[in-house]
């Protein structure tokens, strides 16, 4: 499997990722390199396993219906790049 | 002074022979004195430690405390320690002091340990070499042209050197276990689910887990013990008590069994790292344990089916690094779409990028089933495999990495080549086991490491046949020169 | 050509919890920005969801109350996308594997009959913070208070065929939600919201057309709205020989219209997976069975009781249980009434409600109680009052001037029910009135109203109605 630089912008823009035009052609060497190595797996036959998300076979804790966490706005806005009134600000978004 | 075991430091601080702000001052000194060589310091916190230690003499004095009490330690710049910049390698976290402590900051701190700095790391914890960091490479002290391993290399030099006799590391595919074997230190990741990973800042969260570093599994072992533990804040943290591993590391291993992977001894393993284990694997047989060769047949596997499933979700948890409510945001952003492209474009480094943008593939439409869902059941052929020989044998040994540290620079173009220094560490982080790294010998002034893997919650007896192969040999104790 | 009208809904019920679905903050409404955002909510590096036990329950409890199945294991996934409001850039949900599923809600159509819509699914997720576009010096600024909030949504099959259907299903779901006390369905605070996804088809075809969704519909009367005007332009569209465009629609109430909401120049690729911090959900037999011994009777089952038990139409009965707040007004007024179910249900239906309407109250809020009600009741059914008289004496109460009878009592409205004081005083208005007499025994029989007003205007109503028409004609028949 090889990646064509079409497909490097198309992925760079799902992941809302900057990458500079002139690095497009290593991207797609090294990304088309891991893919073709990352291909191995096709060879195994995986027929009825069952997909494994979680090392340990173990089902979700629950927590008690409680609040537990007060205000800490000013703590956690100390260390915001841009806020005013308590909201965090963003370039205009347009709906 | 520095070069005590931890429970003679212990002991000299109950004893009153030196209190822990000497301790401290002892060791920020050789972090003065050595660091600008090895750069695995990113953040050293010296006034916070002296304090720290003073309220450690205080407890001391008072016949209060613990094993750990008063001991300094460096720990990872992965674990968000509360008011101290967490940057985990990061251009993105540069800014970033954390509001909050992670679970294992926390349980650090009320045993009382002395936090002396947070330690390099390869940036997000991608990487096997510390290259990739934004605070620039690690360098091995054993020979400064060489990697000292990542991602956890920082925490790996510094130990090696003995800048601290602990620091903590956290491992996803090998990132305690390999910078530890070549650094010639012990490292231990824990059974997923150990140790929390509660302000951990994940990579890639089916993977990560926290651990020691530490000169000898018997100073493992007490680190180890603080760092484990349920956390309700975790719903991977299992509810399991911990063993008292420092109580077990003699535990009784008559009729220990060792299992070696074939798999584990091919094509693409160093003559001479071959070598060094084999002679580890004979001292074992010489201590009484029987040992049998095993099969673990989808062991090559491991690492490409990690290389869909570590991408993916690390393309997902490092999105919330946006610009928005922490870290790096770029200056003077057009538009939203803006913000986000160039904030994560300029805060982010290449190789986090390439796994950024190979997770967002592997999960996006169309290519779902064909490679995540793959590598989901290729994971549990390889539990699978464990979980066989797990019948058979107690421990499985093998080398940790396939060569001793490589030089600076060697295999940075090459990400392929790069993952495959894993090869031997990553089917254990798929499988959610535990498993340790311990210098078994010497390759040309290099130190060898090598690898123990248990079953499931079954650390004590990993760290037990550890600290018996450490009584009879030495190799741990061997020092990098220049650097006693 | 004829169309048929497909409509699905897509109902977010926000859970009422005292905390959020994966964090230890609040969820209380109204709050000032981001003061019950916390680490988890901020998504600030390195935090972890944990799961609110109550957000399980309540998911189960609308499974069994919907006839759906509670899955044994379900799992949440994280849904990627990058907007402000939402911190971690992934939202969780439940994708493959959601909680409920597979189950079905009856509902009454307008000509009397019922239908049954199916629920395709209904799965845990949490809400997203809010943009306020107000200007920020041309910034936009984001609330996280909201985010983290538990929502369930509830998606129903494409079976319903018309705006009016629409609203009934939804009012319906509405009712169910708040019976089982595991929403509070306020519509203002965006508790309780729908997309409606449209489409037509020309009738008999069985394949389905283009739908579009409309998005974040707040209220009972613009579902009905929004759905007919999107029918009256995909009509248009199609009848013009045009193609409806797949797309999302915003409803405009101002204006009542829907628009297009900017299409984005890219289709969107979610990314769904299983969330590697979440463990599966699983629930046993034990769980469920508790979760079913908790139900309280639920609105179908209480109506076909009402019918039953008190002998009601199955459109009063039907209207009792709307909400489980006037249901069980009703039934403590019975209790009060002595047994007197009609009369309890036409007073509820009628004067209580009517009244309720014209204040914009809630029946919570009622300042006459159930008892003061039933203790109404019972003097009209023991012939101390009349209806007349007990509308005044109601009116008494709604201002706070004590219980039926001490306002009976101090006004001396009691019915005169002695039919010799009665006699005296029918003799007194034939007396007066000789040429009404006359008139009546010639044969205008209706003068009969006339001659019972002056009686009761003699008695100001306080006569028994019965008896006096009783004895007006006995003595004009001599």
């Amino acid at each position: 499997m090889s990646l064509d630089i079409e497909e490097v912008i198309r992925i760079a823009h799902l992941a809302r990722l900057g990458v500079d035009e002139s690095e497009y052609p290593a991207y797609a060497r090294n990304l088309s390199d891991i893919l073709s190595f990352v291909e191995q797996l096709n060879a195994v036959d995986t027929d009825g396993v069952e997909p494994m998300a979680h090392p340990l076979e173990a089902k979700q804790r629950m927590r008690p219906d409680r609040v537990t966490e007060g205000d800490q706005r000013e703590r956690f806005q100390r260390i915001a790049p841009k806020v005013e009134n308590g909201l965090y600000l963003v370039p205009k978004v347009i709906e | 002074m520095h070069q005590k075991k931890l429970a003679e430091l212990a002991a000299a601080l109950r004893a009153g022979d030196f209190t822990s702000e000497e301790l401290t001052r002892a060791f920020l000194e050789r972090i003065e004195r050595y660091d600008g060589q090895l750069n695995s310091v990113i953040t050293l916190t010296a006034e916070q430690a002296l304090q720290q230690a003073r309220a450690a003499d205080a407890r001391i004095a008072a016949g209060e405390g613990g094993p750990l009490t008063g001991i300094p330690f460096l720990h990872k710049d992965i674990f968000c320690t509360l008011g101290v910049r967490t940057s985990c390698g990061s251009r993105m976290l540069d800014n970033f002091e954390a509001p909050y402590d992670a679970t294992v900051s926390a349980r650090l701190r009320e045993a009382g340990a002395v936090m002396l700095g947070k330690t390099n790391m390869d940036e997000f914890a991608m990487g096997s070499s510390n290259e990739t960091s934004f605070y620039g490479p690690v360098r091995n002290p054993w020979d400064l042209e060489r990697v000292p391993g990542g991602s956890s290399g920082g925490s790996a030099a510094a130990v090696a050197a003995r800048l601290a006799p602990l620091a903590t590391g956290t491992d996803t595919g090998g990132s305690i276990r390999q910078p530890a074997a070549l650094c010639g230190i012990t490292g231990i990741k824990p059974t997923y689910g150990r140790v929390s990973r509660y302000g951990m800042i994940a990579f890639a969260s089916s993977l990560d887990q926290g651990g020691p570093l530490a000169s000898s599994a018997e100073d493992a072992a007490w680190l180890l013990q603080a760092m484990s533990g349920f956390d309700e804040r975790d719903s991977t943290s299992m509810e399991r008590p911990v063993d008292p591993y420092p109580e077990m590391l003699d535990m009784d291993l008559s009729g220990l069994r060792i299992g070696l992977p074939r798999e584990y001894f091919g094509e693409g393993l160093d003559a001479g790292v071959a070598a060094a284990v084999e002679a580890a694997v004979e001292a074992f047989r010489g201590l009484g344990a029987e040992v049998r060769d095993i099969s673990l047949p989808n062991a090559a596997l491991a690492v490409p089916a990690y290389y869909v499933v570590a991408p993916a979700e690390c393309s997902s948890n490092l999105s919330r690094m946006d610009g928005v409510r922490f870290g790096y945001r770029c200056e003077n952003p057009r538009d939203l779409e803006d913000l986000y492209v160039r904030s994560r474009g300029e805060g982010f480094g290449a190789e986090v990028k390439r796994r950024i943008l190979i997770g967002t593939y592997a999960l996006s439409a169309g290519y779902y089933d064909a490679y995540y869902l793959k590598a989901q059941q290729v994971r549990r052929l390889i539990r699978d495999d464990f979980t066989r020989a797990f019948g058979e044998v107690d421990l499985i040994m093998g080398p940790t990495s396939p060569t001793t540290a490589f030089r600076l620079g060697e295999k940075a173009d090459d990400p392929v080549t790069m993952y495959l220094s894993d090869i031997y560490t990553i089917a254990v982080n798929l499988a959610g086991l535990p498993g340790m790294s311990i210098p078994a010998g010497m390759v040309d002034g290099l130190p060898v490491g090598l690898q123990i893997i248990g079953n499931y919650f079954d650390e004590a007896r990993m760290l037990a046949a550890a600290h018996r192969y450490q009584q009879v040999t030495d190799w741990h104790r061997r020092r990098p020169p220049g650097f006693e | 050509m004829e169309w048929e009208v497909v409509i699905g809904l897509e109902i977010h019920a926000q859970l009422a919890t005292r905390s959020k679905i994966f964090s230890g903050a609040s969820t209380a409404y109204g709050a000032p920005p981001n003061t019950q955002a916390c680490a988890v909510d901020l998504g600030l590096p390195g935090v972890l969801p944990v799961l609110n036990g109550e957000v399980v329950r309540m998911a189960a409890k609308f499974g069994l109350a919907t006839h759906s199945t509670v899955a044994r294991r379900s799992v949440f996934a994280r849904k990627n996308y990058f907007y402000p409001d939402l911190p971690k850039g992934y939202q969780i949900s439940q994708y493959e594997l959601p909680i409920v599923h597979d189950g079905y809600l009856d509902i009454d159509l307008d000509d009397g009959s019922s239908k049954r819509i199916g629920i395709t699914r209904a799965h845990l997720e949490e809400d997203a913070g809010k943009s306020l576009h107000e200007d920020f010096h041309g910034q936009t600024g984001i609330d996280l208070n909201r985010a983290g909030t538990p929502l369930l949504e509830i998606v129903s099959e494409p079976d319903i065929r018309s705006a009016r259907e629409a609203v009934a299903y939804m009012k319906k779901i509405h009712a169910l939600v708040r019976y089982l006390e595991i929403c509070d369905g306020n519509m203002q605070e965006g508790s309780f919201r729908c997309d409606a996804n449209v489409s037509l088809r020309p009738r008999g075809q069985e394949a389905f057309g283009t739908r579009t969704e409309i998005k974040n519909i707040n209220s009972f009367r613009f579902v009905e709205r929004a759905i007919n005007y999107e029918i009256e332009r995909q009509m248009d569209v199609l009848e013009g020989g045009g193609q409806v465009v797949q797309e999302t629609r915003l409803y405009d109430a101002d204006r009542d219209e829907t628009r297009s909401m900017r299409t984005k120049e890219e289709a969107n690729d979610y990314r769904y997976f299983p969330d590697p911090d979440l463990l599966p959900v699983e629930l046993d037999q034990a769980f469920l069975d508790e979760v079913a011994a908790s139900l309280p009777e639920l609105p179908d089952a209480r109506r076909a009781r009402f019918v039953e038990q008190y002998g009601l139409s199955h459109h009063d009965a039907g209207v009792l249980t709307a909400s489980r707040e006037v249901a069980a007004y009703f039934e403590a007024t019975v209790e009060a009434a002595g047994g007197e179910g009609k009369l309890s249900a036409n007073w509820v239906t009628g004067e209580l409600s009517g009244v309720l309407n014209k204040e914009g109250m809630d029946i919570g809020d009622s300042p006459v109680t159930p008892q003061m009600l039933g203790g109404l009741l019972l003097r009209i059914a023991d012939g101390t009052i009349s209806g007349k008289i007990a509308k005044q004496v109601f009116e008494a109460m709604w201002k706070g001037e004590g219980e039926a009878d001490s306002i009976i009592e101090q006004r001396g409205l009691k019915q005169i029910t002695d039919s010799g004081a009665i006699e005296k005083i029918v003799r007194e208005v034939l007396e007066a009135n000789p040429k009404q007499v006359e008139q009546y025994k010639g044969g205008q029989e209706k003068l009969l109203g006339f001659f019972v007003g002056q009686v009761m205007k003699a008695t100001q109503g306080k006569a028994n109605p019965g008896e006096v028409n009783r004895i007006i004609k006995r003595l004009l028949a001599d």
